[in-house]
């Protein structure tokens, strides 16, 4: 009787939540409706007991579901904004998101889109842990230089790389003021050109010889999933949502996009040059660890090299 | 006639080119194919097995390569630039130089932008530059710029030899051609008889492409250092770079003109056409351009050192530092604004062989300086580089990139010695025109 009534409970009231942390997958809050199929799934309650919910109609967040092609790719999600917040009060450059980004864009371990740097912004003040991504710009200087439009700008603010296309000059890496973008300077065994399984959302199979970059995952938002960053980190420092929508969301709690930003005064990294980020920064005040701890996941190579990086001169 | 005496004169002295290959010179030309062959091979290496095999990392994209892609165009545009110039202000002791200046400008320009397809990470996909171009782009404002200066130096080039071609063809009995250079003659003089028509629409053919060909340079070159100034990264993005790199490619151009001029001057014993004086009077100008060349860089870091900024005071410290590039910047500020004004400056150390010598200095200065203007700005972007890579945090050229330098240079030669056989390296016709009418103003009278 009791385990009944508790069974109900689970199944009427957050049926697909569940689901979303059993699958590790969860959507963007404000966005999450229940689509009853009449079908059954089994997942894992909190307590460890398997049972059967209601599943839903599919994983798909946004149509198309499979990240389109060619010049579909090129236009972005209607209705659409998407942006990333990025709390540096959280960061103990545990390098979760680095990892789960390399996995999920069939990296090697020495590409990183995603970067987590040291830094500290003047003589007095803590160093601090500072991740660092493609900011996807309203105003990229990466786009504007490219000779071939092989990277392009969408409306729902993603900047991507078409690799089919890329010449591979390299001259948006060298554009980019954020050192956002990476060559792949070695062949791999996975990479193939013009494979037909190829989007510039998924960027991968990844080429050769072309330039690739933090694509934001528009492929996972379409599933209604976070991007493998944002997901990876055990701090949920990463936010990432749709201004449009004025949530963004960790993985455990959504919040207020302009409220955010409003009461933690973020910032935009080097907003000086006019770039127009859509990255945001919350200021790493009241830090949650001691910036030291993250020195634990480096070797003490990498460690003596930031710290020299961040002597005032 | 009197003319053809003096063309006579200047024909004969000049017609070594005609004569069978020597051993020396097929000596030359295999060893300098052998050079670019190295290169090709460096090549071969580099597109089948990736960019990792070169110096080139995520920071440092570039390197060597575009250093000498600017070096060699400025080369060009510098020949195109003068030579336009000593046309159109009608500067006749600078007949002579002529054709070295319009010879430099097409093979430089034909070398030069192999330097940037050695760049690209997918050359196979080159000609999407042409299929798919955004003109929002430097690097296809480079593509029109090179393409149109191409074709227009080659065709100034051509008409330049026309009259050279024709003066061949009427004298190919007298001084018993193959058949094979009759033939050729012939064909490449179209028709040029020097009557007073064609004189007339050639010197204006003439005239017009000069005058084309100066904006055209400066427009090309100006693009090629906004390719540079439009990116956000400090120590590039500088509104001086155009005027800069045109002055520096002017200068680079002097000096090359000297260096081949000498060269030439040594081994054909070319003494009474290459004078004593053109060495002075070029010599003067690669002086006055050292010390404009001093100025710009001054103003430059002046402006950059008076309010230091953050990543702009990491930049200069590069710079000035002996353990990072002060040797080099040192030295090559030394080589480029200092010692021109020493060694031309004060007669005692002028002479023929002193100024081509500096010419060198300033030539590899110049060369030093490019790279410096390139690689340690690439090495300091705006975010901290926190890399345990070494090879990722400081460039260092590999063989590859040094042999396929090498082999640009070699192939520039080459290209000098191949058409040196084709035609004598001075405008003889054009000289020749200039005698006769220095003559008439000595001596009106003969004319009436």
């Amino acid at each position: 009787m009791g385990s009944n009534s508790r069974r109900d409970f689970i199944k009427k009231g957050s049926a697909l939540g569940l689901i979303a942390a059993a699958t590790g997958a969860a959507g963007i809050a404000a966005n999450q409706s229940e689509k009853p199929t009449g079908e059954k799934m089994k997942v894992l309650t909190t307590d460890g007991k398997v049972i059967e919910v209601d599943k839903p109609s599919s994983n798909c967040e946004i149509e198309p579901c499979a990240p389109p092609k060619g010049e579909e790719a090129r236009k972005g999600i209607p209705g659409r904004s998407f942006v990333m917040v990025i709390d540096l009060a959280k960061c103990k450059n545990a390098r979760k998101c680095i990892e789960g980004c390399q996995k999920g864009h069939d990296l090697l371990p020495d590409q990183e889109y995603m970067k987590v740097h040291l830094m500290k912004d003047n003589p007095e003040a803590e160093p601090y842990w500072f991740p660092k991504n493609c900011f996807h710009c309203d105003n990229p200087p990466c786009v504007k230089v490219c000779p071939v439009g092989a990277t392009f700008k969408r409306t729902d603010n993603i900047v991507l790389v078409d690799a089919d296309a890329c010449i591979g000059c390299k001259f948006c890496v060298s554009a980019c003021p954020y050192s956002a973008r990476i060559f792949n300077w070695t062949d791999k065994e996975s990479y193939a050109s013009n494979d037909p399984n190829y989007s510039p959302e998924t960027g991968t199979p990844g080429q050769h010889g072309t330039v690739s970059k933090c694509d934001f995952c528009p492929d996972r938002s379409r599933e209604g999933k976070l991007p493998y960053c944002a997901m990876s980190c055990p701090m949920g420092a990463i936010y990432f949502g749709d201004k449009n929508e004025d949530a963004v969301y960790n993985g455990e709690e959504t919040l207020r996009f302009t409220q955010l930003i409003k009461d933690r005064i973020g910032y935009r990294y080097l907003e000086e040059l006019g770039t127009k980020p859509n990255v945001y920064y919350l200021p790493a005040t009241d830090r949650m660890f001691p910036y030291e701890r993250g020195f634990s996941s480096l070797s003490e190579e990498q460690k003596e090299v930031m710290e020299k990086s961040i002597e005032s001169k | 006639m009197d003319s053809n005496s003096i063309s006579n004169k200047l024909l004969d002295e000049n017609m070594s080119f005609i004569a069978k290959p020597s051993i020396k010179w097929i000596l030359k030309v295999v060893v300098l194919a052998l050079i670019v062959c190295v290169g090709l091979y460096a090549l071969f290496l580099q597109v089948t097995k990736g960019h990792l095999i070169t110096g080139m990392r995520d920071n440092v994209v570039w390197g060597v390569y575009i250093v000498n892609f600017v070096f060699v165009l400025g080369l060009s545009y510098a020949g195109a630039l003068i030579a336009g110039i000593f046309h159109l202000g009608r500067v006749k002791w600078a007949t002579p130089l002529q054709r070295i200046l319009k010879l430099i400008t097409v093979f430089s320009l034909i070398i030069g932008p192999f330097y940037i397809l050695l760049c690209l990470g997918r050359p196979e996909r080159l000609f999407d530059l042409f299929l798919h171009p955004r003109i929002q782009s430097p690097i296809i404002w480079d593509v029109v710029a090179i393409v149109t200066d191409l074709v227009f130096c080659i065709v100034y080039l051509y008409f330049t030899y026309i009259k050279d071609f024709a003066l061949l063809r009427d004298n190919s009995d007298k001084l018993n051609m193959p058949n094979w250079r009759k033939k050729f003659y012939k064909f490449v003089a179209i028709g040029y008889d020097d009557t007073p028509k064609q004189k007339k629409l050639l010197n204006q053919s003439l005239d017009i492409l000069a005058a084309i060909i100066i904006p055209t340079t400066i427009i090309a070159y100006s693009l090629l250092a906004w390719l540079f100034g439009m990116n956000l990264k400090v120590g590039w993005h500088s509104s001086i770079f155009a005027p800069f790199f045109i002055l520096s490619a002017v200068y680079s151009g002097v000096a090359l003109l000297i260096l081949i001029m000498w060269i030439y001057r040594r081994t054909r014993k070319l003494e009474h056409i290459f004078t004593d004086n053109h060495f002075k009077y070029l010599g003067f100008a690669l002086m006055g351009l050292s010390l404009f060349y001093g100025y710009f860089y001054f103003s430059e870091y002046i402006t950059n050192w008076y309010n230091m900024q953050k990543t702009s005071g990491l930049l200069w410290e590069k710079y000035l530092d002996f353990s990072e590039y002060g040797f080099y910047f040192y030295g090559s500020i030394f080589l480029v604004t200092l010692l021109p004004a020493i060694v031309i400056g004060i007669p005692w150390f002028r002479s023929v062989g002193s100024i081509a010598f500096t010419s060198v200095a300033v030539l590899v200065g110049l060369w030093i300086l490019r790279y410096l203007m390139i690689v340690p700005v690439l090495e300091t972007p705006y975010v901290p580089i926190q890399d345990i890579r070494p090879d990722w945090v400081h460039y260092s050229a590999t063989w590859i990139e040094w042999s396929l330098t090498i082999a640009g240079v070699a192939l520039f030669v080459l290209f000098f010695i191949l058409v040196a056989k084709i035609a004598p390296i001075i405008p003889i016709a054009e000289m020749e025109e200039d005698q006769e009418e220095a003559k008439k103003i000595v001596s009106p009278k003969e004319e009436v």
